[in-house]
């Protein structure tokens, strides 16, 4: 038997090979890449710090930007009209305002409110605090991009939920569950399917977006290199730091995204595909198990 | 059934129901008692109301006028002196945790494996034990023939036998009354007699059963009374070979011509 032959894949194939060889050459050749410079700051202590600031700001704003974002999503889902304007007009203003136009309102909020205060409104005040201590550059920036990133959130998780099958809520609304219940266990999880691989965009947009803090001068990664080679002028090594850190980082987090799919999709294929560890595991397993066979039949 | 059994309550009594859709009225005027132990067949063409009626009786569908009662509860209301008062959802889901429902699709939760399935409403509707609830459901799962699926996902299984873990799913409950809405009808035709085995075991075991069924040869062998609807109304009913062999109405009668 002979299968279906496909000589322009072979063709498409070395094409690609070509172009990858003469990048790597590029890569390697080109003194402009500067990769002892490249090495001398990828692991230094300044840029690890701003890394680290850089995920900070990631898993703040990925937190609070989704559960504000189900707070959202359900009260634009439920039966009061009240409740489904305020989540609607939520999501419209805080996608309307560009992301770094929202940061330097809130960088800027001291100049607009010099306290804040507690009290009765209109009336007297029971306590009041500064607004730039309260707040202070990295308050702001982790409240911008959560507020932000909680309206994009929001219409996620409300498309996750109205594609779950309305038969489901039904058979649970039938069974007696509680409300909670039929939310948290029978609806939710299997939104998950859907809500994730546009929920793990998201925070791998947020990831890369939070370079934009940078012009409110908080010291994450982008901003860090941006000081670095404005010291010593090595632009082309340093944005590499930066950009090979958010590669490593994005990889990690595609990872974790395939492993939170397989376990979100239990039920929904007939049969279980393995993951590649799982495959490595049981092929270790079973040459193991081979040797240990020889080595008894040797005896 | 005998007049014995007449005399004493009714299961669900089913008074003067209404229902609209906006414009269009799919019941009009529903009464019907139905005593405790009965199988109730509910036949009629497709648009007649045989399932909104069904819905009605354990609130999924709210009747604009007319009341329910199952076991002696009012479904979805309080009576305050001559006014009803509409339930909290809290309550109205307690009793709903009494009535048991088996749809046309299963609407088995996918996610979950068959024995979760079937746990799921005693745990968290009716705060059971699990070292109680667990092996009861294994029983039941032994009783619709599926002892060996109890950790398989419903995805996995065939139609008849995913109707026949929701036939389980609705007995964990330990209901008054089962009900059933066209139960084969979205099963291909081999698999239509074993869904109906178990539905007619469980006739036999005296259950109160009221089954909206397209199945008439099914609904003369197990049901004690069949009712036939027609235009949101119950045209006429009782024992089956009365309603299906001498209908009174000329609508049963060019009903019962096309289908049999």
């Amino acid at each position: 038997m002979v299968g279906v032959r496909h000589p322009w894949r072979w063709v498409g194939i070395a094409a690609v090979l070509v172009l990858l060889a003469q990048l790597v050459h590029g890569f390697v050749t080109n003194p402009g890449w500067d990769w002892p410079t490249f090495g001398a700051y990828f692991v230094s202590a300044t840029v690890l710090k701003a890394l680290w600031v850089t995920v900070q700001l990631t898993l703040l704003g990925t937190a609070l930007g989704f559960v504000l974002g189900t707070v959202l999503a359900a009260m634009r889902l439920s039966r009061s009209s009240f409740l489904r304007v305020v989540s609607w007009s939520y999501v419209w203003a805080f996608r309307s305002i560009p992301l770094i136009v929202q940061l330097l309102f809130w960088f800027n909020i001291g100049y607009l409110y010099q306290t804040l205060q507690v009290g009765v409104p209109f009336g007297p005040g029971l306590f009041s605090v500064q607004t730039n201590s309260l707040f202070g550059p990295m308050g702001a920036a982790v409240m911008g991009l959560a507020l932000h990133q909680a309206a994009y959130a929001a219409e996620i998780i409300r498309g996750g939920i109205v594609s779950v099958d309305a038969g489901q809520l039904e058979a649970a609304a039938a069974l007696g569950l509680p409300r909670r219940r039929q939310f948290f266990k029978i609806v939710l999880p299997q939104a998950m399917r859907s809500i994730l691989p546009n929920g793990a965009n998201e925070v791998i947009s947020l990831f890369k977006g939070t370079s934009i803090v940078s012009v409110m001068a908080i010291p994450e990664l982008f901003y860090q290199v941006q000081v670095i080679y404005g010291r010593n002028g090595r632009v082309v090594p340093l944005l590499m730091v930066a950009t090979v850190w958010y590669i490593v980082l994005t990889t990690a987090l595609s990872i974790l995204q395939h492993y939170l799919e397989r376990r979100f999709g239990r039920g929904s294929e007939r049969h279980r595909g393995q993951s590649a560890v799982h495959r490595l595991r049981s092929g270790l397993a079973a040459i193991k198990a081979k040797a240990t066979e020889s080595a008894v039949t040797g005896r | 059934m005998s007049a014995a059994s007449t005399s004493q309550a009714p299961m669900i009594e089913i008074r003067g129901v209404h229902k609209s859709f906006g414009e269009l009225t799919v019941l009009r005027g529903i009464d019907l008692r139905i005593d405790p132990g009965t199988v109730t067949a509910i036949i009629g063409p497709s648009g007649s109301g045989k399932s909104t009626l069904l819905r009605t009786i354990n609130h999924l569908e709210q009747a604009d006028a007319g009341t329910v009662t199952v076991a002696g509860t009012l479904i979805g209301y309080r009576r305050r002196g001559d006014r009803l008062h509409q339930l909290a959802e809290r309550d109205l889901l307690r009793q709903r945790s009494t009535i048991g429902f088996v749809f046309q699709d299963f609407n088995l939760f996918g996610h979950l494996t068959v024995l979760q399935n079937v746990i799921e409403a005693p745990l968290s509707a009716q705060r059971r034990k699990r070292r109680e609830v667990e092996p009861l459901a294994r029983d039941l799962l032994a009783r619709v023939g599926l002892a060996d699926k109890a950790d398989e996902y419903p995805r996995r299984l065939s139609g008849g036998q995913q109707q026949r873990v929701a036939i389980a799913r609705a007995l964990a409950l330990q209901p008054a009354v089962i009900l059933f809405d066209e139960p084969t009808s979205a099963l291909d035709p081999e698999l239509v007699g074993e869904v109906l085995e178990v539905i007619a075991e469980l006739a036999r075991s005296g259950a109160t059963l009221v089954i909206v069924t397209h199945e008439i040869g099914f609904a003369r062998r197990i049901a004690d009374t069949v009712a036939f609807m027609d235009g949101g109304q119950i045209v006429e009913s009782g024992p089956p070979n009365s309603v299906l062999d001498h209908p009174q109405h000329e609508r049963t009668r060019a009903f019962l011509s096309k289908v049999l």
